[in-house]
């Protein structure tokens, strides 16, 4: 018989529709770094939220050191020291470092705050562990590996001795994620118990004591690392083999599709520039990848190059014609198709049908308009080509309102409607965000069928096993600024990393005139 | 110099319905709820002041006496009348504005009923005096004096301590860092177990007494003790909105934001006192616009850069994430 600190057993959780855990059974032992594995929707978040108290649920129970416990609300696990670190960070962005990791906890005297005490011990612990904050800062203006590190010491402060890790790495350059990893180690030393949801394997393998597998909403097993591998564990997740590198060709580069010379792009949150004087190309037949850490200019880049937001100098050509000033509608009639960053904002009309939404693009073009009115009739018919071309699952077929569509079936809704239409550049911005493995498969042969073809295809990409498998050729955003290009067959992810960080930087060297 | 002294004099009593006001808006919206209804709201405290004003006046009770009474009166109403709003926004997850629109129809119609009903009038008309000629002692400091403690109102002095708590709360307690919290990031709040629908219960309801105390001073300071059904409290509860949006959700911002559209008020009712304007001859009328062409001024420059709570007008919804 073991001892186990924490016992969630046979956990049932309904939603209206799904059932997000069925039956689920998970163990962790005082001291160990337990991993959580599952694809989107299996079910991982809900667990840690029925252990944190945000859910409640329907059957099982939950034991700590074998005794029967109820958590009804978060106090209940803070009583019981069960602390976590969200996968969006819960952390009010006006406060400052310190009140934040105070907050529901506050020392005072009658109801006033005693911020002194709480300053030492936030410098302490801060130093004790090496995760460094500064306690007046406020946190709209910190990093976002700062404020994981906010996190982290809200649990600390509050003594916690199980801590729920809900991807914590997801959003952080390959150096965070290393010392975050480290971070976890010693925390398992000091015998606190650590649970740790992520979908990235090399993590677990790395850290990990044993890890506990769940598929679609359901327990698959628990396994030693020391005893597995990749390729078990994956397998487990998923259900089937799945291929973890990218076939394709290589890469057969023509004429320029896409040119944007000097793009400077100003800021809506702050007085400066979001994107800095950035020049390059895009050929046909090879697939361009802008690599960076969230928030450097990608997204006020890709506005201005889709004609969403006005550059403030710059000029954008589109196989040889200036679209610096053109309209949305001509940039796309002249061959632009755009994945967009945000696919429920900007990519589509969620209380539309899939069929209306399939044809966002073309619904004025002779074959589905007559006189201002909808050919409804060809609309369909042209809609059930898309879907069985693309396999697009839904479930009511082409009449399916596209809110209740699940975010692969969105994503492979969007991809079908702008790969289909006539184009010679494919924008896709963090085209696979969100989706399982199988969707992300699916994505990447896509695109990669696109590159093929012919076309030009520029990705925006956070995801840094995407950039290196995917591209040809990978350009590295930092602050606005464009500070490398690399060859992803030569470099490393580790190089990636430093370039995205902003600790390393080539002098970008002017692209001459004279082509 | 008379005529400084004047303005100011005359400009305290009507700044400080708006600072109140102004101060309940602030801590609804901190707790994330929009209060629109704060017209509505002031009338309803301002009608039930006036009535116990009423009903007292002919008692030999000391005027000032009679004014806290009346004050605790309305702060009582205006509190019940805010209840209907947190309950609609908080529990049933209501539109906020259309709750908050409501509210505002409801009143002016219920007062003029009462009235006809049992006045044979459009309102209250009262007949007692709080005007203070001279505070003791502190009306004899030179210049200060005159300018806060002479033929003023006590309403006045009310009005700044209720600022100097609204401030304290707002920094420096732990009640007011979780009220923030609730209006900013609610989900953040809840995962450290502060309850938010309580929370929200308890800023509307502030905002509830505040903008109640707020309508009777209003009626006190600027209408002789009288509410009417029909012109209400003139807007003073949207102006209040407008000087908490120019104040930024913050107490001593928004002081200075009641004091710049009282000023304004104030200035339009006494240009005859004022020589330069008075020669201009523009008609009168002309000038009593001004405290509201400029909040529309005001706010069309202002508003891009205000930063309103995040999660204000947003039903909390535990399930969505």
């Amino acid at each position: 018989m073991e001892n186990y600190i924490i016992e969630m057993l046979n956990i049932t959780k309904k939603f209206p529709g799904i059932i997000a855990n069925d039956n689920i059974t998970l163990k962790l032992k005082k001291g160990e770094i337990h991993a959580l594995l599952g694809e989107n929707g299996a079910g991982k978040s809900t667990l840690m939220s029925v252990l944190f108290g945000l859910y409640q649920a329907e059957n099982g129970e939950i034991r700590k050191n074998g005794k029967v416990v109820r958590i009804n609300n978060p106090n209940d696990a803070n009583t019981l020291g069960i602390g976590m670190v969200h996968q969006h960070f819960k952390l009010v962005e006006i406060f400052t470092v310190l009140e934040n990791i105070i907050l529901g906890v506050e020392p005072n005297k009658m109801g006033f705050l005693e911020k002194k005490e709480a300053r030492k011990r936030v410098i302490e612990l801060s130093e004790r562990y090496g995760l460094k904050v500064d306690p007046d800062a406020l946190i709209e203006d910190i990093t976002v590996g700062m404020q994981q590190r906010v996190e982290i010491l809200k649990m600390l402060y509050r003594d916690n001795e199980i801590l729920i890790f809900d991807e914590p790495t997801a959003v952080l350059t390959p150096q965070e994620i290393k010392e975050l990893l480290q971070i976890m180690k010693e925390f398992a030393q000091e015998g606190k118990s650590i649970l740790f949801i992520t979908h990235k394997l090399n993590e677990i393998m790395e850290v990990a004591d044993r890890c506990t597998v769940l598929r679609k909403g359901k327990y698959v097993g628990t396994v030693n690392v020391k005893d597995t591998t990749k390729e078990e564990l994956s397998k487990m997740m998923v259900g089937r083999d799945i291929s973890f590198s990218v076939d394709k060709k290589e890469a057969n580069v023509g004429e320029i599709v896409l040119s944007v010379k000097n793009l400077t792009v100003s800021s809506k949150t702050h007085k400066n520039n979001a994107v800095k004087n950035v020049t390059f190309d895009v050929r046909a037949g090879e697939i361009v990848c802008l690599a960076g850490i969230e928030g450097n200019g990608q997204t006020e880049f890709v506005n201005a190059l889709t004609g969403l937001e006005k550059p403030n100098s710059g000029i954008i050509k589109l196989c040889g014609k200036d679209m610096t000033k053109s309209s949305i509608r001509q940039r796309s009639i002249n061959g632009m198709s755009h994945i967009p960053e945000d696919r429920q904002k900007h990519g589509l009309v969620l209380d539309y049908k899939l069929e209306e939404n399939l044809v966002l693009q073309r619904y004025w073009q002779p074959e589905f308009q007559r006189r201002g009115f909808i050919k409804f009739d060809s609309v369909r018919k042209y809609a059930e080509k898309l879907i069985k071309k693309y396999d697009i699952r839904s479930g009511q077929g082409s009449s399916t309102i596209v809110r209740s569509m699940s975010g692969g079936n969105q994503q492979k809704a969007i991809v079908a409607r702008e790969i289909d239409k006539e184009h010679q550049l494919l924008i896709a911005v963090q085209p696979t965000r969100g989706l399982d493995v199988g969707a992300i498969e699916y994505v990447h042969k896509q695109l990669i069928k696109r590159r093929d073809a012919g076309k030009a295809v520029f990705i925006v990409s956070l995801e840094l096993e995407e950039v290196m498998n995917v591209s040809d050729r990978i350009l590295v955003i930092y602050e606005g600024e464009i500070v490398g290009e690399l060859n992803p067959k030569t470099t490393t992810v580790e190089e990636l990393g430093l370039y995205m960080s902003g600790a390393k930087r080539d002098v970008v060297k002017e692209i001459s005139d004279a082509e | 110099m008379d005529t400084v002294y004047y303005l100011i004099q005359n400009m305290l009593p009507v700044s400080i319905p708006l600072l109140l006001v102004a101060l309940g808006g602030m801590y609804s919206e901190i707790s994330g709820v929009v209060n629109i209804a704060l017209e509505g709201i002031m009338l309803f405290g301002a009608f039930f002041g006036a009535l116990f004003v009423f009903f007292v006046q002919d008692s030999s009770m000391n005027p000032q006496t009679i004014l806290l009474l009346g004050m605790l009166i309305a702060a009582l109403a205006g509190l019940i009348y805010s209840l209907l709003l947190s309950f609609a926004a908080v529990n049933m997850k209501a539109d906020q504005v259309i709750t908050g629109t409501s509210l505002n129809m409801l009143i002016p119609a219920a007062i003029l009923l009462f009235s006809r009903m049992f006045f044979n009038s459009d309102g209250i008309t009262t007949s007692i005096n709080f005007y203070i000629r001279e505070v003791p002692i502190l009306g004899q400091i030179p210049l200060l004096g005159q300018m806060f403690f002479q033929r003023t109102y006590l309403t006045v002095m009310i009005g700044f301590i209720f600022l100097i708590i609204a401030v304290i709360v707002f920094y420096k307690t732990k009640f007011g860092l979780r009220i923030r919290s609730c209006g900013e990031h609610p989900h953040a709040a809840d995962s450290v177990g502060i309850n938010v629908y309580k929370m929200r219960y308890a800023g509307v309801s502030i905002s509830g007494i505040l903008a109640g105390i707020g309508g009777f001073f209003y009626s006190v300071g600027v209408m002789d003790g009288n509410v009417s059904g029909h012109t209400g409290v003139a807007g003073f509860g949207f102006l209040a909105l407008a000087v908490m949006i120019f104040g930024q959700w913050k107490p001593i911002k928004i002081l200075f934001a009641a004091l710049f559209f009282a000023f304004l008020r104030t200035l339009a009712y006494s240009i005859s006192l004022i020589p330069i304007l008075d020669n201009l001859g523009i008609n009168q009328t002309y000038y009593k616009m001004l405290p509201y062409i400029a909040t529309m001024v005001v706010l069309a420059f202002t508003s891009k850069k205000s930063r309103a709570p995040k999660a204000e007008g947003i039903p909390y919804d535990k399930s969505k994430r």
